[in-house]
């Protein structure tokens, strides 16, 4: 059963830096991806606006795996700053996961 | 096996927290592109070079090893390897790998930007030594605390030399000091122009023609994020070079994969070999403007079609 983190879910309300709100879910971005990755970057940041942390980590090499060359917010509709919201979850990791700061 | 990222990144943070950049590198090898040019110490206006051509051969020497350990059992080792890190900077034997010619390669592309900003009437000076890595690949890992101090340690060495003015070479240096450090850095006001952009608005004349027809690649930073990308093609338009341009090209450019070398080389391979079929269908004479595109996309062509610095271009047709 998915388990919803309250912390995951408290740092991006917290954030400026992750902004995902006006995603509409058209897909364009995972289309574009040069990656070709089904998870890069709709799904992913799907999980994180519903807090499934456990999704997330398990996707840590896919985050990683970003180009962060904005191809995807290039062609975003809705404007979302993608390449910032990878960052963002990478900060995320690297503080809670990795010991990194 | 994957490489281990989280030792990876954290051999990244350390040098940068311990030793300015993350690939440290001797003074003499990051200024010697300078030798013989008489470029006066530090100035309002600074040529700042970020350190990223000198890297490109030490980095690619590092990536042809990390390449051999994907896959391998001895990535369970890296743990230790950041633990030996700490004390012995490793990376420094890495370094020792890298091809004197790709070295003198890239000293020459350094070269022809002084060369090319003096030949435009831009005065300048150059930090020499005292010169840091920009964090730029710690900012793009989401190391914020490790990047933040780092670009604190670079704005007051701007700061302590009365910088007003930045030149920069490359696109990633470009991004990190223009975009990132003023998130970072309180108060940072200093000026940030890549020599494509000083160069356009120079009136730098070509001192021949060029009948050739180039394939521009455009780097994903300088396209989207930095809005460079007039300034190359009204540079080599000047000179009558004809654009044969990719189907994916300015605002829709297709990275090269380089972002990915430290981590995922083989991903990165993959994606390089994408983009320079994509280059190949346009032409086979492509022009780079960053130094991590033209060492990745040289090696998935392959030498099948030729892949030259834009720096070595504009040195021919404007005579410096």
């Amino acid at each position: 059963m998915p388990k919803v983190s309250s912390k995951l879910a408290a740092a991006v309300k917290c954030s400026d830096e992750f902004n995902a709100a006006a995603c509409m879910h058209c897909g364009i971005c995972t289309a574009v991806c040069p990656m070709g990755y089904e998870i890069l970057p709709r799904k992913l940041f799907r999980y994180v606006q519903v807090g499934l942390e456990d999704k997330v980590k398990e996707n840590i090499p896919n985050i990683y795996s970003c180009l962060l060359c904005g191809m995807c917010s290039e062609n975003c509709p809705a404007e979302v700053n993608i390449p910032e919201n990878v960052r963002f979850l990478r900060k995320y990791i690297n503080e809670n996961e990795f010991n990194l700061s | 096996m994957p490489l281990p990222t989280k030792d990876i990144l954290g051999i990244l943070a350390d040098n940068l927290n311990q030793r300015k950049s993350v690939l440290p590198m001797s003074a003499a090898k990051t200024t010697r592109w300078a030798k013989g040019l008489d470029l006066p110490k530090g100035g309002k206006t600074i040529l700042y070079t970020g350190h990223m051509y000198q890297l490109i051969p030490v980095i690619d020497a590092m990536a042809g090893q990390m390449s051999k350990l994907e896959d391998s059992p001895i990535t369970k080792m890296m743990g230790l390897g950041r633990l030996g890190n700490k004390f012995i900077n490793m990376t420094f034997f890495m370094g020792l790998l890298a091809s004197k010619a790709d070295q003198q390669d890239y000293d020459r592309m350094l070269r022809n930007i002084a060369l090319l900003l003096k030949k435009a009437n831009v005065e300048f000076g150059y930090l020499y030594g005292e010169e840091l890595y920009s964090g730029a690949l710690v900012y793009d890992e989401g190391i914020d605390g490790s990047f933040a101090k780092h670009a604190q340690r670079v704005c007051d060495l701007l700061k302590k030399h009365g910088v007003t003015k930045v030149i920069t070479v490359d696109p990633h240096t470009t991004h990190t000091l223009r975009t990132a450090y003023p998130q970072f850095v309180k108060g940072f006001d200093i000026e940030v122009k890549s020599y494509l952009e000083v160069l356009a608005e120079s009136d730098i004349e070509p001192t021949q023609q060029l009948s050739d027809a180039l394939t521009l690649h455009d780097s994903c930073l300088y396209a989207r994020q930095e809005g460079v990308v007039d300034q190359p093609r009204k540079l080599l338009g000047k000179a009558g070079v004809t654009m044969n341009e990719p189907e994916l090209c300015g605002k829709n450019t297709h990275c090269c994969g380089g972002p990915l070398e430290s981590l995922f080389p083989s991903e990165s391979h993959r994606i390089a070999g994408n983009r320079i079929e994509q280059l190949k269908e346009a032409g086979d004479n492509i022009t780079t403007m960053c130094p991590i595109c033209l060492v990745g996309l040289r090696k998935a062509a392959k030498g099948s079609v030729k892949v030259n610095d834009i720096s070595d271009t504009l040195a021919k047709v404007y005579g410096v």
